[in-house]
């Protein structure tokens, strides 16, 4: 329940989000406001998806067979 | 002259590639169409990422920056959203579709359903999306050899040319030929798109900041969501729908069944987000040829990228930037004509005309369904004048549809049931032909609705008839002796 619920943050950061921050200033990293704001949340999916892998128990019990054969 | 020889070259090497690509297998038709069910989690990448970065994102993507400005931001935003959504999704169908041996999209709800009519239904929704998103690659391979030969090749016939060569790779080569060109064309999209998005705004504006003040001083409001029209109610509408859709094509959803093993997915959800972040470069070129090769409406915004190139660098360069965008056309082009081509064969005719039909003789069928598909492509990109993103929007309002009964059929417990499955989606497609024939919008067809209601994606409004009329019938047409309850759509 706690890994669905992290990953429903991007959800609610990005649909619901950029309602609120829809402008140009102050740019951010160059980018404008709300392109940053989207930029950030993709880069925090990322995060937190690796996060949800490592905590996800279903991962664990074939980790033991976790070599990877060449295509 | 020489930007010519260097798109010729690297057409003839994805060629080369892909017929390479057979050697050493022998293609069954499950060879042929999901690579063995033999792929690791590079390959399945690069498949699931290939599609990401076809010719819509290098010249939809730019061209949509440049002609709309802030509304591009939702290309980025709903892949990572799918991505995510794809960590729990991906798992089930694939263990499905290997326990079963699926080799296609149709196949799953045929199989989930029990009803080859809802199969069949699925393949023609499915051929009926792909073929406006084949259309915008050839558009796009049309668009790249013509500029890039200065003239000397007519568009029309560099449609026909890359018509030609990808429909030869698919006949010989099928999904495997797509995997190694992707690894090529990934590497110089990456490379040409991160050098052009960092290039060409300090070599016009001097840096990032001066270049979207600048934009933002020259046009204001262009840089955030407008209060009407693509505003904000539209991009999360739009983002949305993409994300359902995303793998709801059959080409990706075919490309789910390449994997080895399903751990490759989960792993590929944390990643994949990262990897759509070049197409904020992609953005940065488009934004960059607003205020420097200003004037282009219409469809022709989607030459933008080039327009700049052209007026920027050596004759050479812009030859190495066609090359990335010929690739970037013909390897997810390859990809559709497969699916579009095993779709027909397995589904439409095996599924409805000829039930015993062989293995040998579907792949027979598709392999000659190849050319076929490829020329009715031809025939729209030579008539049609969509924008390139109208016509991928359009196709995903169209394999969006799909998703209510394909999330239904993962249930433990499925109370849908396929008269339900099959009333919805033609609903939902109906209310998307519909709507987009005769160009209606919500606010048009809703004029009641309060006026930032009015700009939700039309998409929307066709898969909430397609959830309620999923439901109803499902409700209805229940098994005797079932429980009293009602179907759930979702």
């Amino acid at each position: 329940m706690l890994l669905r619920v992290l990953a429903a943050l991007p959800f609610i950061g990005i649909l619901v989000g950029v309602a609120f921050v829809n402008r140009v200033e102050p740019l951010v990293l160059g980018m404008p406001f709300v392109l940053a704001w989207i930029v950030m949340w993709v880069v925090l999916s990322a995060i937190i998806m690796a996060v949800v892998y490592r905590l996800d128990p279903s991962n664990r019990q074939l980790a033991a067979d976790a070599e990877e054969v060449r295509p | 002259m020489s930007a010519l020889v260097i798109i010729a070259a690297v057409t003839l090497g994805a060629l080369f590639l892909g017929v390479c690509a057979r050697r050493g297998h022998d293609m069954s038709l499950e060879q042929w169409s999901v690579g063995g069910r033999s792929f690791g989690t590079a390959f399945v990448f690069l498949l699931m990422a290939g599609e990401i970065y076809t010719t819509f994102t290098f010249l939809g993507g730019s061209g949509f920056a440049y002609g709309k400005g802030a509304p591009v931001y939702y290309i980025l935003a709903y892949g990572t959203l799918a991505y995510i959504i794809s960590y729990w999704m991906l798992p089930p169908i694939w263990r499905y579709a290997k326990t079963h041996r699926l080799v296609s999209q149709p196949h799953f709800f045929t199989r989930k359903y029990d009803s080859p009519a809802l199969g069949t239904l699925v393949a023609l929704v499915g051929v009926a999306a792909l073929i406006p998103y084949l259309v915008l690659q050839l558009k796009g391979l049309g668009i790249i050899v013509a500029t890039v030969s200065y003239g000397a090749i007519s568009s029309t016939a560099a449609v026909w040319i890359g018509a030609c060569v990808v429909t030869a790779y698919v006949t010989v080569s099928g999904v495997r030929g797509s995997a190694w060109n992707s690894v090529a064309k990934d590497l110089l999209i990456l490379a040409i798109v991160l050098f052009l998005g960092i290039y060409l705004p300090l070599h016009y504006y001097g840096g990032f900041s001066d270049m979207f003040r600048a934009i933002d001083a020259a046009r204001p409001g262009f840089l955030s969501f407008p209060a009407r029209g693509s505003s904000v109610v539209w991009f999360q509408s739009t983002v949305l729908l993409a994300a359902l859709g995303f793998f709801m094509w059959p080409h990706t959803f075919g490309s789910i069944y390449t994997a080895k093993d399903e751990r490759i997915f989960r792993r590929n959800a944390a990643v994949l987000p990262l990897y759509q972040l070049i197409l904020l470069f992609v953005f940065f070129v488009g934004f960059a040829a607003t205020l420097r090769v200003p004037g282009l409406t219409g469809a022709d915004i989607d030459l933008s990228l080039f327009r700049l190139s052209l007026q920027t660098f050596d004759p050479w360069f812009v030859g190495v930037i066609g090359a990335a965008g010929i690739l970037t056309a013909l390897v997810p082009g390859s990809m559709i004509l497969t699916s579009a081509s095993t779709l027909l064969a397995n589904d439409v005719y095996r599924g409805m005309v000829n039930r015993g039909a062989s293995d040998a003789t579907v792949a027979t069928i598709a392999r000659v369904l190849v050319p076929i598909v490829a020329l009715v492509a031809v025939g729209f990109t030579l008539h049609g004048g969509a924008t390139i993103v109208a016509l991928l929007l359009m196709g995903y309002n169209f394999v969006t549809q799909l998703f209510p009964a394909m999330i239904c059929s993962l249930r433990p417990h499925n109370r849908a049931t396929r008269q339900g499955a099959f009333c919805g989606i033609v609903a939902g497609v109906a209310v998307v032909a519909l709507t987009t024939l005769l160009h209606w919008s919500v606010g048009q067809l809703m004029p009641f609705l309060p006026d930032a209601l009015k700009d939700v994606n039309i998409g929307i409004l066709a898969l909430v008839v397609n959830v309620i009329v999923f439901a109803i019938v499902s409700a209805v047409t229940q098994p005797r002796g079932a429980e009293q309850t009602h179907a759930s759509a979702h």
